[in-house]
């Protein structure tokens, strides 16, 4: 084979959207793309699958209903070693940031993450990513290699259509699992207690790290009672415990889909926009002509937070 | 326990203006930090060996300027320090880096290796868990609670979507950190005087007894790169004129879109 194989990713009885997206890349990429789906009831999980892939093999045990790297490497490895693929595709998520590189590791194989962008170039791979913190773009053209490994960005591509593939499927019986080591899973956490739900706001304003400490969120909330609007913010923010970690917008967050996202001293990293960017109306306030949130924004001011804010307030009656 | 923590020195871009210079970033100007995740990982390593004794040791990869950063470990309570600085290590891919770690540390008998979750600069998030394929060890990435007991530690991994995941791993292990796992302690100038007289270990190449063409560029995977500032222009309409004209503009933009009077 020489082409794709994609690792199918789902938690709690769900198949997880970036799947379709990395089935979207390997239609894109041409040639065949095969997807190993390991669960304890796999085939309630294929129906999304199945026409979207040209291969699907199903492996089947109980202890796969949560994912373990441990459980999917040596299936995953023999796969690999079976179907001599050239590029081994996941999500860059939390499995597959668990995962992608441990596989890597195990065969000796190249690897690269992050990717925003995949095509082949006289038979090697060229990637593109997206680097500090999204300031800048990387193009890296990888050496020759038999196989890659290769974690992509959610969103980055379309989800494949229904019908783009004809699928094969095969269901494979694991009657054992051959870990190396002893990692068990142990149970999921539900997330964390809500004082308000930043999903259901009209408006929000929205604080990064350029609000600079937590003595100035109340200039922040100032503006957001003005307008009537919720508060939220980035991951440092909450990080920090400047505002609870419910009001944090982002991948690790909420995705949230206001009529207006107020952005102030955000910076706009892929992790926050990819919560925020099918808001309504964004607009963002930074410091820095280039800070990447403005690539999002509809409207942007440069121009320092601790300015606009009193001023917008005041605008509000606030 | 004896835990290693793996540290780096990444440039603080988020307000600066970068350039690039012959496709790489030109870091003359740019003020060098802490990798914000290794901050993280070296506050949940001391915090450990300050509840229930141990040492932690740190490490990390760079020229000679980035003996800073294992400073500002050593100030937050570090035992020790160790730093591969060698001129041939220029231009290593991650699994190149992890090859490179993992022979400096393969004896040190550590209990417990903390990674950050990635490196601010590149973001690859892929060193810590290829040094622990290195080593032979068992890893769970993106902790945001690590409970270490008798020959295991819990680990609590963030997934997407705000919930997250509990897993068990043997010990000796290897777990990726994320922010927000502690709240580390500030570091003053004053305290980095204070271990200005510790020892840092230097550790070059050839004490590791790695060949010259398994290291650095040679052998990345990578044949080539470069890399580019976004378009200017592109995406939002600027508001421009003076400050009150802005507000006026941007008032008027709420009002219109928010429905609001
Ligand atoms: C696995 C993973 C998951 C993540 N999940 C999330 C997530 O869910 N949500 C999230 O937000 N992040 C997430 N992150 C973190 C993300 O990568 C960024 O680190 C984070 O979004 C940066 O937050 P920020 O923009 O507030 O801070 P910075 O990047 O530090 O930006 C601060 C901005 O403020 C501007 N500024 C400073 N002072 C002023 C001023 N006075 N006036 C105007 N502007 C000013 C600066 O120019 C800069 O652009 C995640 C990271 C990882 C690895
Ligand atoms: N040069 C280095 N020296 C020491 N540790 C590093 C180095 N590069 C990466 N790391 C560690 O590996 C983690 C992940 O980095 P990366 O794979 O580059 O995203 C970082 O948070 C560090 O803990």
């Amino acid at each position: 084979m020489s082409g794709v194989l994609v690792i199918a990713e789902h938690r709690q009885g769900a198949l997880r959207e970036a799947t379709l997206e990395c089935l979207g890349a390997a239609l894109a990429l041409g040639g065949e793309a095969t997807t190993l789906l390991l669960a304890d009831a796999p085939d309630a999980l294929a129906g999304e699958i199945t026409g979207r892939t040209h291969g699907l093999k199903l492996y089947a045990h109980p202890d796969l209903a949560a994912f373990n790297p441990e459980l999917y490497l040596p299936v995953v490895m023999d796969a690999v070693k079976a179907l001599q693929p050239s590029l081994v595709l996941m999500p860059h998520s939390s499995q597959g940031m668990d995962l992608a590189p441990a596989l890597a590791g195990r065969l000796g194989l190249p690897l690269v993450t992050d990717c925003t962008g995949l095509s082949w170039n006289d038979g090697a791979l060229s990637v593109q990513r997206a680097v500090y913190g999204g300031k800048a773009m990387q193009e890296l053209a990888l050496k020759p290699a038999a196989t890659v490994v290769a974690t992509l960005q959610a969103g980055a591509y379309q989800a494949a259509p229904a019908g783009a593939a004809e699928t094969a499927s095969e269901s494979v019986t694991l009657t054992e699992l051959a870990p190396r080591h002893a990692r068990r899973f142990l149970e999921y956490l539900a997330g964390v207690v809500e004082d308000v739900d930043i999903a259901e706001a009209d408006i929000l304003v929205s604080v990064g790290r350029g609000i600079g400490g937590p003595d100035n969120i109340p200039q922040a909330q100032a503006l957001a009672d003005a307008l009537g609007a919720t508060l939220s913010c980035s991951r440092p923010v909450a990080d920090a415990g400047w505002l609870p970690k419910s009001r944090q917008v982002g991948t690790s967050g909420k995705t949230v889909r206001p009529k207006i996202y107020l952005a102030l001293g955000i910076s706009g990293a892929f992790q926050h926009q990819a919560g925020m960017k099918n808001s309504g109306t964004i607009i963002a306030v930074n410091s820095d002509p280039r800070a990447p949130i403005f690539q999002v924004a509809h409207y942007g001011i440069v121009a320092d937070l601790f300015e606009v804010l009193p001023k917008l307030s005041e605008r509000f009656g606030g | 326990m004896k835990i290693l923590v793996l540290v780096k020195n990444v440039p603080e871009v988020a307000e600066a203006e970068l350039e690039i210079d012959q496709g790489a970033l030109d870091l003359e100007d740019l003020e060098m930090v802490v990798n914000e995740w290794d901050n993280y990982a070296v506050e949940e390593a001391v915090r450990i060996t300050e509840a229930s004794g141990g040492e932690v040791h740190l490490m990390t990869l760079g020229n000679e300027d980035d003996e800073d950063v294992l400073r500002r470990g050593l100030a937050m309570g570090a035992h020790a320090a160790s730093h591969l600085c060698d001129e041939a290590f220029d231009g290593s891919d991650p699994a190149t880096l992890a090859r490179v770690i993992a022979a400096a540390v393969k004896d040190g008998g550590y209990d417990l290796i903390l990674t950050g979750v990635q490196s601010a600069d590149l973001g690859q998030a892929s060193t810590g868990v290829l040094l622990a394929q290195e080593l032979g060890l068992p890893h769970a990435t993106m902790a945001i609670a690590l409970e270490p007991g008798a020959g295991e530690v819990v680990v609590t991994r963030e997934l997407e979507n705000n919930t997250s995941e509990k897993v068990a791993l043997p010990l000796p292990a290897l777990v990726t950190v994320q922010s927000g796992i502690n709240q580390p302690r500030y570091v003053s100038i004053m305290g980095i005087r204070k271990v200005r007289k510790m020892t840092i270990e230097q550790i070059e190449a050839d004490d590791l007894g790695l060949a010259e063409e398994s290291l650095g560029a040679a052998a990345s995977m990578v044949d080539s790169q470069s890399l580019a500032l976004p378009p200017m222009g592109e995406g939002a309409q600027m508001l421009e004129g003076g400050l009150d004209s802005v507000c006026d503009q941007a008032a008027a933009i709420l009002r219109e879109k928010g429905g609001l009077a």
